[in-house]
């Protein structure tokens, strides 16, 4: 990559005191993310209750993850939650961002930016408070179906067997829409405009653009946007509690409301950990090939 | 350019459906929480009566002076101890590329994939065994370290692009490894400073599992984390949660159209590079 030479090579002391500037950070990292990371690893083969003694159980948490059906169903749902989370967002993104492109480039444009990106900046547990209103019974979206002549399918979305989970998945969806939206439109409005132009000269549709042009050179911004979501979904917590705590039944359950439940009420510290070294790793596979499609572009 | 209008104005169209789809939630919680308490409001109806002093009613239930006087220590004490110690690691795996940038750098960037869930069963025992389970410094210590993935990877970024030749100018000068950083370079890296800067304290006042988890006492978490207690208290008094929610949000949205190109450039960078 960068070949230049750095300022400080040859002298050791150097070395030394460049590396003092490292120290800091590095034992905050250190102390706070990776020792607990160690730790899960360590009590994922453990039976321990929280303060008793612990029993070394070898990989009888992670086989007990994965043949009880309620703990390895977690990790499905977030895979579900992944098509809400990032598929939808990055996909509808890439659309909205070349429509961006061709018909709001001026100052709509920027407001449209703005309005998209704002539910990224509240707190995810008001997101999960405002949907879960929302998606009540007596809630708007309901009434808006009714409105509609849609009395059939009104229902409390997120108490429902069937519906709660992509009823979560829609409230992601309207968290990382924007962020996509936004990161993939700035990303448009790089790119060389000449290739748009003579496209257009050419009268060439929106959708030949956006295939021919857009989505070939976004590659790298599309990988990024898979990356964040794909993470988001994964590792999402705050607004499975805020707006289900992972109900009704199972159905919402996913890996971090389910390491919450069987570590602080249930006090069963072996399993919890399995699960989380099992989210740890999954998100490192899951997001790995995203960063293929990084460097080839 | 051949665009033809029923395309532009079906694009725009779009996008205003789009804008509404983001808004209305909020206008919808904002009605709820004009509405009587202990109502249960359609999604939007204006009230008869507004009840502005639903607002105040949740500003004293939640012991909202309690809360943001806790938020802002928990912001104050992250942030700027974030912010140096992310500079100066950015500044030597950047700038002087101390033997081992490498290794440091995908270690860092590791961190950036790790969800939050992966290591709170053991920071909540590390820190019962440090005595500092259920105080501030239970959310503060952890969240710098969460923050160092993000921090480090950015401010790197900033350094790996400033050209070697100032440094080499200030080494010929004399000047000590500190001085450099110090004097010439922290100056030059205001900007992307201020950008994170902003970035981190959004993150920590909209933090949650953290303050669930570390701290029981609520008006002693971050305004997110006190958010969940109150709906846990008052689930069943949907405008006064309503009003509670907007009381929460709102200094996020005010920073956010204050500082929006910082805020949004740094996200979008910030991610792009990782």
């Amino acid at each position: 990559m960068n070949s230049r030479r750095p300022p400080f090579a040859g002298g050791r002391w150097e070395h030394v005191v460049g590396w003092l500037f490292v120290i800091p950070a590095l034992v905050m990292y250190g102390a706070f993310v990776l020792l607990p990371l160690l730790m899960s690893v360590q009590y994922s083969f453990v039976r321990w209750n929280g303060f008793g003694p612990m029993t070394w159980v070898g990989l009888d948490n992670y086989i007990r993850v994965l043949e009880d059906p309620d703990l390895l169903g977690t990790i499905f749902n977030s895979l579900r939650l992944v098509v809400f989370f990032s598929f939808i967002p990055v996909s509808l993104g890439l659309v909205i961002a070349s429509i961006m492109h061709r018909t709001a480039t001026g100052r709509y444009g920027a407001l449209a930016r703005t309005v998209l990106f704002l539910p990224q900046v509240i707190p995810l547990v008001a997101a999960g408070i405002i949907w879960g209103r929302l998606l009540s019974l007596p809630g708007l979206v309901n009434e808006i179906l009714r409105a509609i002549g849609l009395d059939d399918v009104t229902r409390a979305w997120l108490g429902d067997f069937d519906w709660a989970l992509p009823a979560v998945g829609f409230i992601g969806v309207w968290v990382l829409l924007g962020f996509c939206t936004v990161l993939l439109s700035t990303a448009m409005t790089k790119l060389d405009p000449s290739l748009f132009e003579s496209a257009r000269i050419d009268g060439a549709s929106w959708f030949t653009e956006f295939i021919r042009i857009t989505v070939p050179l976004l590659r790298n911004e599309i990988g990024v946007c898979l990356t964040v979501t794909v993470i988001a979904a994964l590792a999402a917590f705050d607004i499975v509690y805020v707006s289900t705590a992972g109900g009704p039944g199972n159905s919402t359950a996913v890996p971090g409301i389910q390491i919450y439940i069987l570590a602080f009420t249930e006090q069963r510290i072996g399993p919890a950990s399995a699960l989380a070294v099992m989210l740890t790793a999954l998100v490192l596979i899951v997001i790995l090939p995203f960063q293929r499609l990084n460097r080839e572009a | 350019m051949k665009i033809d209008r029923t395309e532009l104005y079906g694009g725009r169209a779009l996008l205003l459906v789009l804008m509404t789809i983001t808004i209305l939630p909020f206008i919808s919680i904002f009605m709820t929480a004009l509405h009587p308490s202990g109502t249960v409001p359609r999604g939007l109806e204006w009230p008869a009566d507004p009840q502005w002093g639903n607002f105040i009613e949740a500003f004293n239930v939640a012991n909202m002076t309690a809360l943001l006087g806790s938020s802002v220590y928990i912001v104050i004490a992250v942030v700027p101890i974030s912010l140096i110690i992310s500079t100066m690691a950015g500044f030597a795996i950047g700038q002087l590329r101390i033997p081992g940038s490498r290794i440091l750098l995908a270690l860092f960037v590791f961190g950036l994939t790790l969800p939050f869930g992966g290591i709170i069963v053991p920071l909540y025992y590390l820190e019962r065994a440090l005595g500092i389970y259920n105080t501030r410094l239970a959310v503060v210590l952890p969240l710098i370290g969460l923050y160092m993935p993000f921090a480090v990877f950015w401010m790197r970024a900033h350094f790996v692009n400033m050209p070697t030749e100032i440094s080499e100018a200030a080494r010929v000068d004399g000047s000590t490894l500190w001085d450099l950083f110090w004097r010439i370079h922290l100056p030059l890296a205001r900007a992307p400073m201020a950008s994170l800067g902003i970035l981190m304290s959004v993150w920590t006042w909209n933090q949650f599992l953290l303050a669930l988890v570390l701290v029981e006492d609520p008006t002693e978490r971050t305004m997110a984390g006190a958010l969940g207690a109150f709906q846990g208290h008052y689930a069943t008094n949907v405008p006064l949660l309503c009003a509670g929610t907007i009381l929460i949000l709102l200094p996020t949205l005010v920073v956010f159209v204050l500082f929006q190109r910082q805020i949004i450039s740094a996200l979008l960078q910030g991610s792009v590079k990782g």
